[in-house]
């Protein structure tokens, strides 16, 4: 059955044909979407920080981009999801507010999307496209079906990854 | 469980509620003046929750909402967080324009307007702050953004959640006799702050 499953900030979805992964209103945080295109099998992360190994609390793995990431593809796997054809695609890390002197704090979008191909990376899975950056804020959807990353902005229109 | 807003009493909680309240009333009796129109308040909600539930206080992540954003700077660093709804924000440039026909897009002139709005905001509610606790709190200089309620959150969102999971939220909302305005008022302390506050207004454990 086709079903939208929500993806919160600071977690993670994963979800197989016919269904979508749909994430609302990503700012600062980017939005990863894995898909292997032979099974449809994929997952939708939302992360918020890009480093667990800087952070005071890490109870939530979700919330990183480099603890949610691995744990997304495990589950993917354990669907049947096969890593060697997994490829990503990414949204997301805007700078929401602009201040004349950026602190760290302000820079956190840009700092997440780094971390998010630098994981990427690191896990050997291939960015496809990407829609990073800006001062607005995104909706992403994941469609299993056809591995399209639909992503939705309130003024700067509509596209698809 | 080793996060700070979890560890806080009924009392700590109580205190903060009544900053908040002065605070936003103070906010509240700005805006009247400046729209010239009766506001009233709600009583202040005082919540500790996941922070990705957040968003659903002021209606959901994909809702447009205009946000304006400034940091506090002094003993007690943090961030304050005004949000409103997109027609409440057309209402309140129309009102201070003396528009009578409800306006589309803004302009410079009204972004500006929806800065100061903030700014004067801000500073009526960190004046409670600042009393309360006898610092010297000090606003920056207003950001504003027209966006996605979630995405607007997340910068502060993003801030706490280097702390922990759930968050404090102090909110307060505005509404004018009429339709008119709806407004949410967001006090977020920064790490370690919150515990400088709670020392300063004598409720620290």
């Amino acid at each position: 059955m086709s079903e939208l499953i929500k993806v919160g900030m600071a977690d993670y979805k994963v979800g197989r044909n016919p269904s979508s992964l749909i994430s609302y209103g990503l700012g600062s945080c980017v939005g990863i979407a894995l898909y292997d295109p032979v099974t449809k099998i994929g997952g939708l992360a939302h992360i918020m920080l890009p480093d667990s190994t800087q952070a005071r609390s890490t109870e939530n793995p979700a919330k990183f981009a480099d603890t949610c990431l691995p744990l997304m593809l495990d589950d993917m796997q354990k669907l049947g999801a096969s890593k060697s054809r997994v490829c990503a695609k990414i949204a997301g890390g805007a700078q929401m507010f602009t201040f004349a002197n950026v602190t760290d704090i302000m820079r956190v979008g840009e700092r997440n999307a780094e971390s998010v191909r630098l994981v990427l990376k690191k896990m050997d899975i291939k960015i496809l496209a990407e829609d990073t950056g800006g001062n607005y804020g995104r909706t992403v959807e994941l469609n299993l079906v056809t591995g399209m990353f639909r992503i939705k902005t309130i003024d700067k229109g509509e596209k698809e990854l | 469980m080793s996060e700070e807003v979890l560890k806080l009493t009924e009392l700590q909680l109580d205190a903060l509620k009544e900053v908040g309240n002065v605070g936003a009333g103070n906010a509240a009796t700005a805006l009247s003046q400046i729209i010239n129109r009766k506001i009233d308040m709600s009583v202040p909600k005082v919540a500790i929750m996941p922070l990705g539930d957040v968003p659903d206080v002021v209606g959901g992540p994909d809702i447009m909402v205009a946000g304006v954003y400034l940091r506090v700077f002094g003993p007690a660093p943090g961030s304050i967080l005004f949000l409103l709804p997109r027609e409440s924000a057309f209402y309140l440039v129309d009102t201070l324009m003396g528009r009578n026909e409800a306006s589309e897009t803004l302009d410079a002139m009204d972004e500006s307007a929806l800065l100061e709005i903030g700014n004067i905001l801000a500073g009526a509610y960190l004046n409670a702050l600042s009393y309360f606790t006898k610092f010297t709190l000090l606003p920056s200089i207003p950001a504003l953004a027209m966006d996605m309620a979630g995405a607007i959150l997340s910068v502060i969102l993003i801030q706490l959640g280097q702390m922990g999971d759930h968050a404090l939220v102090i909110e307060t909302e505005f509404s004018t006799e009429a339709d008119g305005v709806k407004g949410h008022f967001f006090l977020i302390p920064d790490p370690g702050s919150l515990g400088t506050i709670l020392t300063a207004i004598g409720v620290k454990e």
